[in-house]
């Protein structure tokens, strides 16, 4: 039996804005287990980025259940989550959010550092030659090309051995050529790796290449294949 | 942020200058006085502050006493030496540098001058020929700007009188060096003051009587007793006032500096908004992006103290200049003096302001929720 890394219960999310409240993500059920690769679809404000927030512990929910890798996070403090986010979960987003002052090798040991573990450059290194980014180790981000800047923020996400692996719209902002490179390599790291990964994307393309793909409208989930 | 680097520079240079005038200005000060010679200044009574600008620069327009006082009290016995003296100035418009006209300082004195300044030596030339001589010993500076050597005839143009340069003296770092000095008797003869002085120089067998001396002259009518400490206390009082505007001066500077750190760093804060949220999203706590901002600050603004220590070093030579153009007295030898202690004070204010002017900013960026810090401006 496979490791259950995410199990949401009834997940809400509610947005309190002035005079008004606007329920995100609404009773949520879904269970994420170790090797799945889940992308999830839907339109726009569909709730999809609200629930990768939700169990990538970034925010806290409003009601119901959320528990990762056994640890019950509803009710968590920031402090709880940013314990938790160190150790198992890394984030690919869809602008890269590279430090534009560090170098890539530089940029992909950050979390160690945060993580209060060695810098382990050698790890680095080998992570980003792994993506194609061997030739590229002492560039900083405003040198690297859109697909290059992605391939150093899946090897920044990949050094802590994550249990757990979001990824954003990561083909948003890339060009076709860029978009293949990167889904190549979600499908290598998830196969070779049974790293676990969940995918919000526009992106059909990306989104079949999944084992289970989830239909989100108006933040409840209207289809599982 | 490099203009915050200017301005922390220009207020860690205006503090480590402040420094550097006080200790110079007070080493420069005792220095001065000590090479004065005298315990106690005599002069007619008067404003104390022209007394004591009398006993340190000379000065004209003074007020004047009878030689009947020094007669009396030269037989003194707890005197050692005593010497009395008549300044007078006079404007030469035709001297100083580049013949744009200065005012010549004279000062009339007898052997006894020699005896409380064993320090000036003659560098050509030696004493007055006679007590009542048409003849003058030079400073050293003030035959250097006249270029005046043995022999040569100076003119005194208020008087008609020609004095002739028979002695000059060597460099002793005081005010001495500016003075022209002629015979007593020939002072109170061409200034037309016969039987006046301005002052009268004292030193005492035993310091510790000083008091007491003091204390006796005050039954000579018509005069005023001006020790070393009221001189020192005098002058640094009559500089207080400039030093506390120039210290009003760089609290204001640290202070535009902290408001403008604080607002470039808040900007930065905000421009970075995504940045911090990726950050967080890392794994980094309120505390490791509250201390990434702040050392950032106290990198920023310890960059900023290097600079203006620079600025204070390199330009100390400009600060004493433009010091030296305002104040009434400036004592001879540099008036600013950098300390290497001055520096590390210096040093830990930029330090101390870092301290002050990140806690805000960096409180806001660790406060940062990470959703909404890289969701921000999608």
């Amino acid at each position: 039996m496979k490791e259950c890394i995410i199990k949401a219960e009834k997940l809400t999310k509610v947005y309190k804005l002035p005079g008004e409240q606007i329920s995100a993500v609404r009773e949520v059920d879904l269970e994420i287990f170790a090797g799945d690769f889940i992308s999830v679809m839907g339109p726009s404000g569909s709730g999809k980025t609200t629930l990768l927030d939700s169990i990538g512990c970034l925010t806290t929910i409003s009601a119901g259940k959320l528990t990762v890798l056994g640890n019950d996070v509803s009710h968590a403090t920031e402090s709880k989550l940013v314990s938790i986010r160190r150790k198992f979960i890394s984030f690919v987003f869809q602008d890269f959010l590279l430090i534009p002052s560090l170098t890539t090798v530089e940029n992909v040991l950050l979390p160690l550092y945060f993580a209060r573990l060695s810098q382990d450059n050698q790890k680095a290194i080998a992570i980003l030659k792994k993506v194609g980014l061997g030739h590229r180790l002492n560039h900083i981000p405003a040198q690297l090309s859109g697909g290059e800047k992605q391939r150093v923020a899946i090897a920044r996400a990949l050094i802590i051995s994550p249990k757990l692996l979001l990824a954003d719209e990561p083909t948003g902002n890339l060009d076709t050529k860029s978009s293949q490179e990167i889904i190549d390599i979600f499908k290598q790291l998830n196969k070779e790796q049974d790293l676990t990964i969940f995918v919000v994307t526009h992106n059909s393309k990306l989104g079949s290449q999944a084992s289970k793909i989830i239909y989100l409208q108006d933040g409840r989930i209207v289809q599982k294949l | 942020m490099c203009p915050r680097i200017h301005g922390v520079a220009i207020a860690v240079g205006v503090l480590v200058s402040l420094f550097g005038f006080d200790e110079g200005y007070r080493q420069g000060l005792d220095n001065d006085i000590d090479k004065l010679g005298y315990h106690l200044l005599v002069t007619a009574k008067g404003c104390p502050y022209e007394a004591a600008t009398l006993m340190l620069k000379g000065g004209g327009g003074l007020r004047y006493m009878d030689d009947a006082v020094y007669k009396r009290i030269v037989r003194d016995p707890r005197i050692d030496k005593i010497t009395p003296q008549l300044v007078s100035s006079v404007y030469n418009q035709e001297g100083g540098p580049q013949g744009r006209g200065a005012f010549a300082l004279y000062m009339g004195i007898e052997k006894s001058y020699l005896e409380l300044k064993p320090w000036s030596k003659f560098k050509s030339g030696g004493w007055f020929l006679s007590p009542d001589a048409d003849e003058a010993i030079m400073g050293y500076e003030a035959a250097e700007v006249e270029q005046r050597s043995i022999g040569d005839k100076i003119f005194i143009p208020t008087t008609n009188k020609v004095l002739t340069v028979v002695g000059i003296f060597e460099r002793t770092g005081t005010q001495d060096d500016g003075i022209i000095f002629v015979p007593l008797a020939t002072a109170q003869r061409i200034f037309n003051l016969p039987g006046k002085l301005t002052d009268i120089g004292i030193k005492l067998k035993n310091i510790q009587t000083i008091a007491e001396f003091e204390e006796d002259l005050y039954n000579e009518p018509g005069i005023q007793v001006v020790s070393l400490a009221q001189v020192r206390g005098t002058i640094i009082n009559l500089v207080a006032s400039a030093r506390a505007m120039a210290n009003s001066i760089a609290l204001i500077a640290i202070f535009i500096a902290i408001i403008g750190v604080t607002n470039t760093i808040l900007m930065s804060v905000f421009e970075r908004t995504r940045e911090i949220g990726v950050m967080k999203a890392l794994g980094a706590s309120n505390l490791d992006v509250f201390k990434i901002i702040w050392i950032e600050t106290i990198l920023l603004c310890a960059l900023g103290g290097i600079f203006g220590i620079g600025l204070a070093v390199l330009g100390s030579g400009a600060v004493e200049h433009i010091i030296r153009q305002t104040l009434p007295y400036a004592p001879a030898g540099r008036l600013v003096i950098i300390k290497s202690s001055f520096l590390m004070v210096a040093l830990c204010s930029t330090v101390i302001l870092g301290l002050v002017a990140g806690t805000y900013p960096a409180l806001r960026a660790s406060l940062m929720k990470p959703v909404e810090a890289i969701r921000a401006g999608e």
